[in-house]
């Protein structure tokens, strides 16, 4: 087994080899594939550091939706015809950013090299915290998450709504309440759709396998969530879906129900289990996978929301 | 004790590092990109399947045996398709 040591250092090589690839690449498109790769690449780096949950939200997130957000964006700024800025920075600009960046990875790599050695760590508090309160779940990962650090856990998905929330703000005044624009303007060519039609059920089936198995396995609401969401853009990209209209009642619902199961759940707590975000013992697994159904659902709608912009103003909504 | 089944493991999952392996020479080798989806065709769909294939026998139980063969179908799948997606997109670009 000494071979794996020298895997793991090609593997960090090639990390970072594609990060300063995709910094490097002048082309847009390039440099998305690169972080796409880079993306793909961490997450073996998560398996190698025994985190399989890391890893499937870095593949989810990180390889997926991050990409496919990355090259909509670059799609829309190349349909943008006057995107070059008037006059490039200056020299002495350009030398200031440089710098600062610097200085920001030099500081944060000498944060890095000064760990105090043990390096303090809340784990075990959290270890001891999910034996406690998330008892009866395997995955002790799904169980700090939702009661060691319950509440980060909610003001994630709350950021996700913000998100979604912004996009949807720089919509016109006319075309407000709208439906986003489809994902292709021209008819999908038939293997896309081929794709989307086979590709969607065996997809929403392993998504919510993901979100089921956290509890006792790898897995969680985040990865499910995101892979519900990838199966929805396919489904949009192949045009057997049309984005909602962003005024749909079940969209918005869909949206808020995941952080505000959570929250209520959290105010019950207080009532019945003594603390804000405390669960009563018997019943904290039951009561994690319904909060975590909620979430499930407010990932799903909130990713391919982001991915499909705000509503636009085109007469064929 | 090497048994048959690790024979079989070992010669099915040789075979399918094989065809990654010509599969990446082609990806860099080959002159254009429809020759190199090509070659990375026969990666994707060899390579991982003869390396499936001798992953079954040390499979943990019929379920995960089962879960391999779904992978490698998925990849099938999402191979093809995008094989189809890219040779369009470069049949358009070169008119």
């Amino acid at each position: 087994m000494s071979l794996l040591p020298y895997l793991d250092i090609g593997l960090a090589l090639l990390v970072v080899a594609v990060a300063v690839w995709t910094i490097a690449a002048r082309d847009l498109f390039t440099s998305v594939v690169g972080y796409v790769a880079y993306g793909l690449l961490l997450a073996f780096v998560w398996i190698r550091l025994y985190a399989p949950d890391v890893a499937l939200t870095e593949a989810a997130v990180g390889g997926g939706v991050t990409g496919v957000l990355l090259i909509t964006a670059g799609k829309r700024l190349g349909a943008l015809k006057n995107t070059e800025p008037e006059a490039q920075p200056g020299l002495r600009f350009r030398i200031l950013v440089g710098a600062l960046a610097a200085l920001v990875a030099g500081a944060v790599a000498a944060a890095v090299l000064m760990l105090p050695d043990p390096s303090p760590s809340l784990a075990p508090e959290a270890a001891a915290a999910a034996d406690g309160a998330g008892a009866g779940l395997g995955n002790p990962i799904t169980a700090v998450l939702m009661s060691y650090r319950s509440f980060d856990t909610m003001l994630e998905k709350i950021v996700l709504i913000l998100a979604v929330i912004g996009v949807w703000s720089v919509s016109t005044d006319k075309a407000w309440g709208g439906a986003p624009p489809q994902f292709r303007r021209s008819r999908p060519y038939a293997p896309m759709v081929f794709l989307a039609q086979l590709l969607a059920p065996v997809g929403v089936l392993i998504g919510i396998h993901l979100f089921w198995t956290g509890a006792s396995a790898p897995g969680g609401a985040f990865q499910g969530g995101a892979l519900l969401a990838a199966m929805w853009m396919v489904t949009m990209m192949a045009r057997l879906a049309q984005p909602p209209r962003v005024d749909a009642q079940w969209l918005r619902l869909a949206l808020v129900a995941g952080p505000a199961v959570f929250l209520i759940s959290g105010l019950a707590g207080e009532l019945f289990a003594g603390s804000f975000f405390a669960y009563p013992p018997g019943i904290a697994k039951p009561i994690i996978l319904f909060i975590e159904a909620f979430m499930l659902l407010s990932i799903a709608a909130a990713l391919p929301m982001l991915v499909a912009g705000p509503p636009s103003e085109r007469a064929d909504q | 004790m090497i048994t048959l089944l690790d024979l079989f493991s070992i010669a099915a999952i040789g075979a399918g590092a094989f065809f990654f392996l010509a599969g990446t020479v082609g990806l860099l080798r080959f002159p254009d990109a429809l020759t190199r989806m090509h070659a990375l065709a026969k990666a994707d769909n060899l390579g991982l399947g003869l390396v499936a294939l001798g992953l079954i026998p040390r499979a943990e139980s019929a379920l995960s045996a089962l879960k391999l063969i779904v992978i490698w179908a998925l990849v099938l799948l999402s191979a093809a398709s995008t094989t189809q997606l890219i040779g369009r997109a470069l049949r358009r670009g070169r008119k």
